[in-house]
């Protein structure tokens, strides 16, 4: 604490205020809510029992956010589309400060994988990616959707950084466009199904599809379409951050 | 025991916020606010909760059967994602910060902008 000036005091004084402000907060949120596991949501409870007979869709968490509640998920992707913009722009903006290296240069020996790590990571890309499109294409059924399958499919390309092919990365890095494409196509896919329910019936996001037979795999209207854009753009979001994250780390290792 | 998980959810959020103020390192603080994040995923499931229900998935349950709350739950999968676009900003932040100050440390980035 020698040479600090109020560094830490001040951020203890400030942290008093919010912490009063926050127990408060939470006191008088929490004291008055139902007692655990009672039945209280009327809303809830009328989404739940209806989703199938409405939309067709067994599952009703994904009948609410891609459905009776898709205007707040359209937020909710633009969030995530304007915060990789953000990434994207705060570490592009160093890109000029130092050429960019060879790439053998990038990928000193200790750093490289062991011939186990290689193998298992590459041959547990396929695998993987498989489960994404099943959890993408079967959110409107059984558990899972656009953004956990958007997620899972980043990872199965995360395996290939784990298997320390970190050229393929760089190459990925170089061709980031059609990361992009996947991430911007995939917001404005979803945009645009609303735009359909618009000019089909008038209202944004109404679901305009044919609800098909509840269980099968096009059942839901619109539901497995708009669970498709939000993967890719989730999954393009997601690579988009890593490369860049990886990116900074192989570019410019610490010193 | 009705009240155990909304106190679970006090003490993430108080741990949490914890860190937050006394952390001395940026990445370190990154990490403090995503276990207060979490806080609101053991609300927000908790208050959906129904005792002695199943998930609302109706792929091989009637359609009668006794359900948890989807509209909490679709909820909490938004707040997911808010964290990790929230995270994904500051983790390029931290990294600015170390490039212009050498340091993550906010005590000391406050001196050398001095």
């Amino acid at each position: 604490m020698r040479d600090r000036p109020g560094g830490f005091s001040l951020r203890l004084v400030v942290g008093a205020i919010g912490v009063v402000l926050t127990v408060g907060g939470f006191v008088w949120g929490t004291t008055g809510l139902h007692p655990f596991g009672s039945e209280h949501s009327r809303y809830g409870f009328y989404t739940a029992h209806h989703a199938v007979a409405q939309r067709h869709a067994t599952n009703s968490v994904v009948a609410v956010a891609f459905d009776y509640r898709a205007f707040d998920t359209l937020g909710e992707e633009f969030i995530l589309f304007i915060s990789v913009v953000g990434v994207v722009v705060l570490l592009r903006s160093l890109h000029d400060e130092e050429e960019e290296p060879e790439e053998e240069k990038l990928i000193p020996e200790q750093r490289r994988a062991s011939d186990a790590e290689r193998w298992l990571g590459t041959a547990l890309v396929g695998p993987i990616a498989i489960l994404a499109a099943y959890i993408v294409t079967h959110g409107q059924l059984t558990p899972g959707g656009g953004f956990q399958g958007g997620i899972i499919l980043m990872a199965a390309i995360a395996f290939i950084f784990l298997g320390g092919e970190w050229v393929i990365l760089l190459r990925l890095r170089r061709a980031t466009s059609w990361v992009e494409m996947m991430d911007a196509g995939g917001a404005a896919g979803f945009a645009m199904i609303g735009f359909g329910g618009l000019i089909a019936t008038g209202a944004f996001f109404y679901n305009f599809l044919p609800f098909g037979t509840s269980g099968s795999l096009l059942s839901g209207g619109f539901m497995p379409l708009a669970n498709v854009a939000v993967g890719l753009e989730v999954a393009g979001a997601t690579l988009m951050v890593v490369s860049e994250l990886v990116d900074q780390r192989l570019l410019r290792p610490p010193r | 025991m009705s009240v155990f998980p909304y106190l679970v959810a006090a003490w993430l959020l108080g741990i949490g916020l914890w860190g937050v103020i006394s952390s001395r390192n940026y990445l370190h603080l990154i990490m403090c606010l995503t276990v207060l994040q979490g806080s609101t995923y053991v609300l927000l499931l908790s208050v959906g909760y129904l005792s002695h229900a199943k998930a609302p998935i109706f792929a091989d349950i009637t359609t009668k059967s006794r359900v948890t709350d989807p509209i909490v739950q679709a909820l909490t999968l938004t707040d997911v994602v808010v964290e990790a676009t929230i995270v994904a900003m500051l983790l390029a932040l931290v990294i600015q910060a170390n490039k212009r100050y050498g340091s993550i440390d906010p005590d000391e980035m406050r001196r050398m902008r001095d």
